[in-house]
This record gives C-alpha cells, structure tokens and sequence, in this order.
C-alpha cells in the first residue's frame, strides 16, 4: 500500500519505499502468526474465515472498484470454486461412496490442492467470459440485475445438478487443505493483483472517470473489452477464495452461495470504500469482528438483571442498518477511494502529503 | 414583483451563476438573452425551485422564496415552462392541461381557462386526445405554454419558446406572448433569439459566462453595439 | 385428457399464476417509473401481509374481515419504508438505491426470524379457497379463479385510479417526466408515498393469494416471487404499468409452458431458463415489450 503522496520530483529515498511497502505486509502477517502460535480454535477460525472474507472483498472490489459498476452474481464463481475444486480434489475412493452418479470422466479424476483450485478457477474464468460477453455490455443498475440472475441460475443449477453436487442436500467429503498460510498467502497475491490494476495508470484514470462514463466513452474507451479483464480475473479470485473456503469449511451447500453471503461482501466492500485496496481490508476487518461479537449476543447473554433472550436475525438487521447508514451518512465509505498512506509514517521532513488522490 | 439579489448557483463543483442581481415589476415582459451556457436556464432553475442558489435571495411579493421547492413556488404563482417543453409524452393533451391545474381547486375556473387556452392555440382542442409525445414540436410548445397558462400564473417564466421552431410556428407563439404581456401577465423570458426577445420585451439583461454583463430597456439594448455584433447579428 | 380440454387447463394455470405475477410487477414498476428505484424489499411486504393474516386469523378474525385490515397494514407498511429507508437517499446513483433496498430486505426477513422464527408455519386457508373443482379432465383449483378474478377487479380500480383521479395522473406524470411533474407543483412526496402504498397494497393481494396456494408462511416467502415479478416488469416494459400486467402474464405463460415442454429431468431448470430469458431481454430489448421511452445509460 504505497503512498500516493510520492511525486517523481519527490522520490523519496529506497528504504522508506521498502518500509512503506514492508509495513501493512507485516502489519498482515500478524494475523496467521498468530493463528499459528498462540490463537485458540475459535480465534483460528476466525482469522481463516477474515482472510478469506478479505479475498472475496478484493476480488469484487478489483472489477467494481475499476468499472464502477456493481456485480451481485460474484458468490456464483465462489460456488463453482468450492464445488469445482471439493469434486476435483475429492479422493477417488470417497467420490465413489459421495457423489455415485458422477459421470466416469470426473469420477476417476484426482488432483492435488493447487491443481484443484487452479482449475476450478480456471473454470469459473471461462464462465465469466461467457457471462460478460453479453452482460457487460449493459448499463449500469441493469448490470446488477443481471448478474443477481446469474447467481439465481448459478443456485438453481447447483439443486438441481445432483450427480455433480448432491443437490440441496449437504456436500461433505470434501479434502481438508486449507492452512492459514495458504489462504494469506492468497490474500497476499489478491492484494498485488488489485494494485496493479487499480493503480496503474489506465487504472487510475477509470477510477476517476467512475462516475463518469460520459466522459469515459467519449475518450473512446470501449465499455465491454475493459469490463472483460477485471471482470474475469476477480471472478477466478473468487473462485479460489471459494475453494480455499470449500476445503476449510469441508461440508457445505447450496445455502452458502445466496443472497446472505453477497450482501455481507457487499457490506464490507461499501463500509471500506470502493475503490480502495486498505479500505476493503479495514471494512472487511470491522464486519467480520462485527459480526463475531453481534453473533455471540445473539445466543442471548445475561445483563445481571435481565436475561436477554436469544435473538437469532440480529447480527444480521444490524449490519443491514450499519450498510443503510453508511450510504447515507457516507456513501464513499470508510476510505473512499484512497489508499492509507504509510509514506507518512516515514517522511518526517516532507510537508504532508494528500491522502486524496 | 421579482426580485433577485447577488445570486450564486452551483452545479455541483462549478459555479454557474455568480452574483447576478435582476428584477422583474408587475406587468412587464423582461428578458435574459445571452449565449449557449450563459446561464439563463439555471437562473429560471433557481426561481422555480428546482435549483438551491448557495448564496443570494430570491424575493417575490415581499417573501423570500429561494429556499421553497417546486411545489411552494407554484402555490405562489409563479409557472415555469422549461426548456425543451417537457410535455409528458405518455399523457394525453387533456390530461397535460389537468396537470397544469393540478393545484387548483377552482373548476368552474379552470373550464374557463381552459376555453380561453383553446382560443389562444385552437389546434390543441383538436389534439384533446392525443398522446403528447405524438404532437409535432411546434403543437409540443404550444401545449407547454398552454400548460404552464393553466396554472393561473401571475409570473411566467418562459425558457427558449422559439428553440427548434419553423419562423412561422415561432411568430404564432410570439403573437401569443404578446396577446399575454397585453393582458397585464408578467413574464419573465429566456431566448437565445435575442432579436425577437428585445422586439417584444420591456427591459432586457445579457448574461455571459454567468454574469451579468448589460442591462438596459430592450430598446437601448437593441441599439446597443456591443449586443448587435454578439446577439443579434448571428 | 383432449387437446381442448389440456389447452383450457393450461390456460387457467397460466391466466392464474400471470395474476400473481402481474400484481407483484405492477408495485415494482410504479415505484421504478418515478423513483428509478428496483425496490427489492417489495418481496417482502407479500410476507407482511401473510404474517399480519395469520396473526389475525389466530385471533379468531374471519377471513374477509381480516383481507381489507391486512391490505392497509401492508400499504402503511409500504409507507413506511419509503419514508424512512428511501427518502434519505433520494437521488443516490441508482445501484446504491438497489442495494439499499436488499439492506431493507434483510431487516424486514430477520426481524421476523427474530421475533417468530425461521421456520415456515402452516397457515389456515379458508374452506372456499381450498375447494377444486373438477369438470371432465379439468381441474380447477377455486383460488386459481379468485386470483383471476380478484386482479381483474384490481386492474379495473388501478385503471380508473390513474386516469380519473388527480393523485394518480400525477404518479404517471411524475413517472413520465419528473422535472416537469415538478414545475407542475405536484406533491411529489405525497405522490411517491401513494405510489409505494398502492403498490404494496397490490402486493398484500398477491401475498395472500399465493399463501392460499401454499399454505404455509415463512420469512423468506417473497424473496424468490419479487425477482419473479421483476423479470415480469421488465419482459412486459420496465417502469409502466400496462408493462408490469403484460410481463406478468407473459411470463406467466412462459413458466407454464416451459413446464410442459421441458422434458421430465430438466424440468426444474425452468427457472435458470426464465433467468437466462431476462438477461437476453436486458440485451436485446431491455425496455421490454411495450418499449417504455428509452433513457441513456451507460
């Protein structure tokens, strides 16, 4: 996350670059430090699932953050993630016993952990070129509507494709590869691919021309070939932030690809500020410890005087009312679309730097 | 009557207009000519509540209205038939004119007005029926102002009548323009045909780049040099 | 079963779920042809008449008592959201207004979670809507025809409403050009509050009706129907209401059909169809049927 503030005719000296780079980077690999020495299972659990979360966050951010328009369909490619990479790294053995009807061509098929992942990203890339072939090409809210339809027919199709994910009923079997390290190092990789796309120099100035599409049109951009690139890379992100999940989780089901899940990415990418790299990891940060902590009240807890019943939905009303609140109190959320600027914590005798680009 | 005092209107970062002052007495025909982009638009934007000036006042009768919406303006009297007619083009003709009454409670009145709108342009009773959207530009026009008229406004504000207009349609509008200013209705009009506004208009302002660069009685204002090269000779 | 015999069968279906469908569409497009606003928590009102019905009935109301009161209920329910969901962010770029209408949805579904339950709870449909008749090979299931019938009713009043009365040509106006339905001094706030409470009203039929077919209620009944009635709207012409009824029973027939046609396994993919229809409708022709005036989007 490197500063904005630098100006060529500024350039400050290498080590603080480093530094202001190292810094977040290591502020990050707190988290699996600590998983691994020292967290309990619960603590573990919840640091596994953050960076995965943050994964998902970036993935949607890198194409709303580049093209300002909104896909609601992105959970989608994290099913076939999860579903792709549990068939395909599934021992033959169990695939058997698991999924009987599977046809012969998969059921002999056994990958390793990256293989399977890689893959099902794979997949869900060429699906996200088939998809935005024709939905990219539409105007903004309609973008969303039809993307919503591909997650409906993403789920429609995971019920009803049975031999392949055993319909509404629970996957299990699925291998247990995911390790803290491997979902950061992940997110690690996640992060490098945004910043570079959003903070190149055509990145920049789609960012700026968001809200503008006039203009951006009128500078001869073509809409659907610059929605492609982001629109498939972070659909193939998502997809193995869905696998590395699949392979965490072990059991899952239709369920967790719907409409819950995308709204709580959803939430966490616009309490962060679109378009921002830091933004999407504070917001999705904030959620998750959120919802942890509304999730425990939710059990129910006693006041001393007063036992407060277990109220199951209110994790959920609450992070609704926190998302109506930020549109309307601050719609560009928590970082808008800046980046924290660690330069600052290095340059003393630099006159402050903007943190608006 | 009108009276606007050191007016700032913003469009979101830019400033659109700055300090203009103008004012407008019962029964005259003022004008505000001036190029594409001047701000004249804006200006009748922020007198009929659709836009909030930042800075300024906006007096009428008496009582500030700069703050008022759309709907508060209207209940005072004052009708705004904007640039580009704005007919509703899924409503029939009919309904366009009910629409213009909305606010009024008077329906012996209004069948009234609505007799007198018809003797100023007959072709919209033949019209009743239609969809707006299916009337030729000059009917469109035709059917704004009657629009407008059916409001009972005492002041008018009127944005580019003559915009995209056949000479002949446009002198039929003008006669009826001049049929109201008779009549003793006050109007305040924006045209970008600088020589017809000032034929018909007691007093005149030029506005450029958001200012106010002239003002004078429409005479002075046509005689004036300066307004002949930039207005009236293209 | 005669061809004749399937054909009016098939019809009645149709004619019967396009009711629905129309009733749920017409709420959404009223609300988008002046708000340009896709109100997914409309799902959501079906569920709050249902709910409101089952209360009162629990309580011993009889049926066509407890009909009106729910339909007022849901209206001022419709009221209330857009005053205090909708209203702040009146003019917020439409995607943002879309996604706070998914937040409204979720507090509306878990507030119900929260304060009954999650599961579904049987609902206790009145004898006249359960009965099913027989004529030949011909089934005829009697809340089928109310449904017909009911939002013929409807439409007839809805008509008569936006023609004759002034609140409702404003609404239309307001949907048509709302710049000019504001230099007109129409009540614009009164007019998107009418708007949001017919259509909920609208939306409280729908619910009951399609509760009378299920028999059960639970909080997350609507969800599936608004996205339903929101491809009605837009196949019939997004943003009118001639367009909403037209789509409703357009699609109507398109679901029925394609449950005929499919063959046997493939048959619960009618609905990954009917979402793969929406989006070529998006793209070929996404102001629908009836063509609703195009506006420039990027």
């Amino acid at each position: 996350m490197d500063g904005i503030g630098t100006r060529p005719e500024t350039k400050a000296p290498d080590w603080r670059r480093v530094a202001a780079i190292a810094t977040p980077l290591l502020l990050l690999s707190l988290l699996p430090l600590y998983a691994t020495f020292g967290a309990s299972a619960y603590e573990q659990r919840v640091i596994i699932v953050l960076g995965i979360d943050i994964m998902l966050v970036l993935s949607l951010n890198l194409f709303n953050g580049f093209t300002g328009v909104f896909s609601l369909g992105h959970v989608g490619f994290m099913a076939l993630g999860a579903y792709g990479s549990a068939i395909l790294s599934m021992p033959v053995a169990h695939k058997a016993i698991n999924l009987p009807e599977l046809p012969a061509w998969l059921a002999g098929v056994e990958l390793g952990f990256l293989p399977s992942i890689l893959t099902a990203g794979l997949l869900a890339a060429v699906v996200a070129v088939v998809i935005g072939l024709p939905v990219l090409r539409l105007s903004g809210h309609y973008v969303a509507v039809a993307t919503l339809s591909f997650l409906v027919i993403v789920r429609v199709v995971l019920i009803n494709a049975t031999p392949f994910t055993r319909g509404s009923r629970t996957f299990f079997g699925t291998p247990a590869y995911t390790s803290v390290w491997w979902v950061y190092a992940w997110v690690l990789i996640t992060i490098y691919i945004a910043w570079r796309i959003l903070r190149s120099p055509y990145g920049r100035a789609m960012l700026a021309q968001r809200e503008d599409r006039v203009a951006a049109l009128a500078v001869g951009v073509n809409v659907l070939r610059t929605r492609m690139l982001p629109f498939v890379l972070s659909a193939f992100l998502t997809a193995v932030a869905g696998a590395l999940w699949g392979h965490y989780i072990l059991s899952f089901s239709p369920n967790a690809f719907y409409f819950t899940e995308t709204f709580a990415i959803i939430t966490m990418l616009v309490v962060g500020g679109m378009g921002s790299i830091s933004g999407s990891v504070v917001g999705t940060v904030l959620i998750v410890l959120l919802t942890e902590t509304l999730r425990e009240l939710e059990r129910g807890f006693d006041l001393g005087f007063v036992q407060v019943p277990p109220l199951y939905g209110l994790s959920q009303i609450l992070m609704a009312v926190a998302f109506i609140s930020v549109l309307i109190f601050r719609r560009e959320g928590l970082l808008g679309n800046t980046e924290i600027n660690f330069m600052r914590l290095f340059s003393k005798r630099e006159r402050t730097a903007d943190k608006n680009e | 009557m009108l009276d606007l005092r050191d007016l700032d209107v913003f469009y979101g970062g830019i400033r659109a207009l700055k300090s203009i002052s103008l004012h407008v007495s019962e029964g005259e025909l003022v004008t505000l000519i001036g190029s594409n982009g001047a701000g004249k638009t804006t200006t009748l934007r922020a007198i009929s509540g659709l836009l909030r000036p930042r800075k300024g006042t906006i007096v009428y009768d008496g009582e500030p209205i700069h703050a008022l919406s759309p709907y508060h303006i209207v209940q005072r009297g004052i009708s705004h038939c904007p640039e580009g007619r704005h007919i509703f083009g899924n409503l029939t003709v009919d309904e366009n004119l009910r629409l213009g009454a909305i606010q009024r409670r008077d329906a012996r009145e209004v069948r009234r007005d609505r007799d007198w709108v018809f003797s100023l342009f007959p072709v919209l009773a033949e019209r009743l029926r239609q969809l707006g959207g299916t009337l030729s530009g000059g009917e469109q026009q035709m059917l704004a102002i009657a629009r407008s008229l059916m409001s009972k406004p005492r002041l008018i504000l009127l944005d580019e009548p003559s915009l995209g207009l056949a000479p002949v349609l446009v002198d039929t509008i003008f006669d009826v323009l001049r049929q109201l200013k008779e009549s003793g209705r006050t109007i305040l009009l924006v045209e970008q045909n600088a020589r017809l506004a000032l034929d018909i208009a007691d007093r005149g302002y030029v506005l450029e780049t958001g200012r106010l660069i002239l003002q004078d009685t429409a005479e002075a204002l046509r005689a004036n040099e300066q307004v002949e090269q930039s207005y009236l000779g293209g | 079963m005669s061809f004749l015999e399937y054909m009016l069968q098939q019809t009645i279906n149709a004619l019967s779920i396009g009711s629905l469908y129309a009733l749920m569409a017409i709420g959404l497009a009223m609300v988008f042809g002046i708000l340009r606003l896709i109100n997914f928590a409309h799902g959501d009102m079906m569920m709050v008449a249902s709910y409101s019905a089952l209360a009162l009935l629990l309580a011993g109301l009889p049926y066509w008592v407890v009909v009106p009161i729910v339909v007022l209920i849901t209206a001022f329910a419709g009221i209330l959201m857009e005053r205090f969901a909708y209203r702040p962010i009146r003019g917020a770029p439409d995607v943002a207004m879309l996604l706070t209408s998914f937040a409204v949805t979720i507090i509306l579904e878990n507030s119900v979670v929260m304060m009954i339950g999650a599961r579904s709870r049987p609902f206790p449909v009145p004898e006249f809507l359960r009965a099913v008749y027989h004529y030949g090979n011909v089934t005829v299931a009697s809340v089928n025809v109310v449904a017909i019938i009911a939002t013929a009713i409807l439409l007839v009043l809805l008509t008569l409403f936006v023609t004759r009365t002034d609140i409702g040509i404003s609404m239309r106006a307001a949907a048509d050009d709302m710049t000019a339905a504001q230099l007109m001094g129409i009540p614009i706030n009164r007019v998107i509050a009418a708007a949001f409470a017919i259509g909920s009203g609208l939306a409280a039929v729908a619910g009951l009706l399609w509760t009378a077919k299920v028999g059960k209620v639970d909080p997350y009944m609507g969800f599936f129907p608004v996205l339903k009635a929101f491809v009605a709207a837009v196949i019939g012409g997004f943003g009118t209401i001639p367009g909403a009824v037209l789509g409703g029973f357009v699609l109507g027939s398109l679901e029925i059909s394609l449950q005929g046609l499919l063959p046997g396994q493939w048959s619960s993919y009618r609905d990954a169809l009917v979402f793969g229809i929406l989006i070529v409708v998006l793209l070929v022709r996404p102001n629908g049927i009836l063509g609703a005036r195009a506006r420039e989007e990027i």
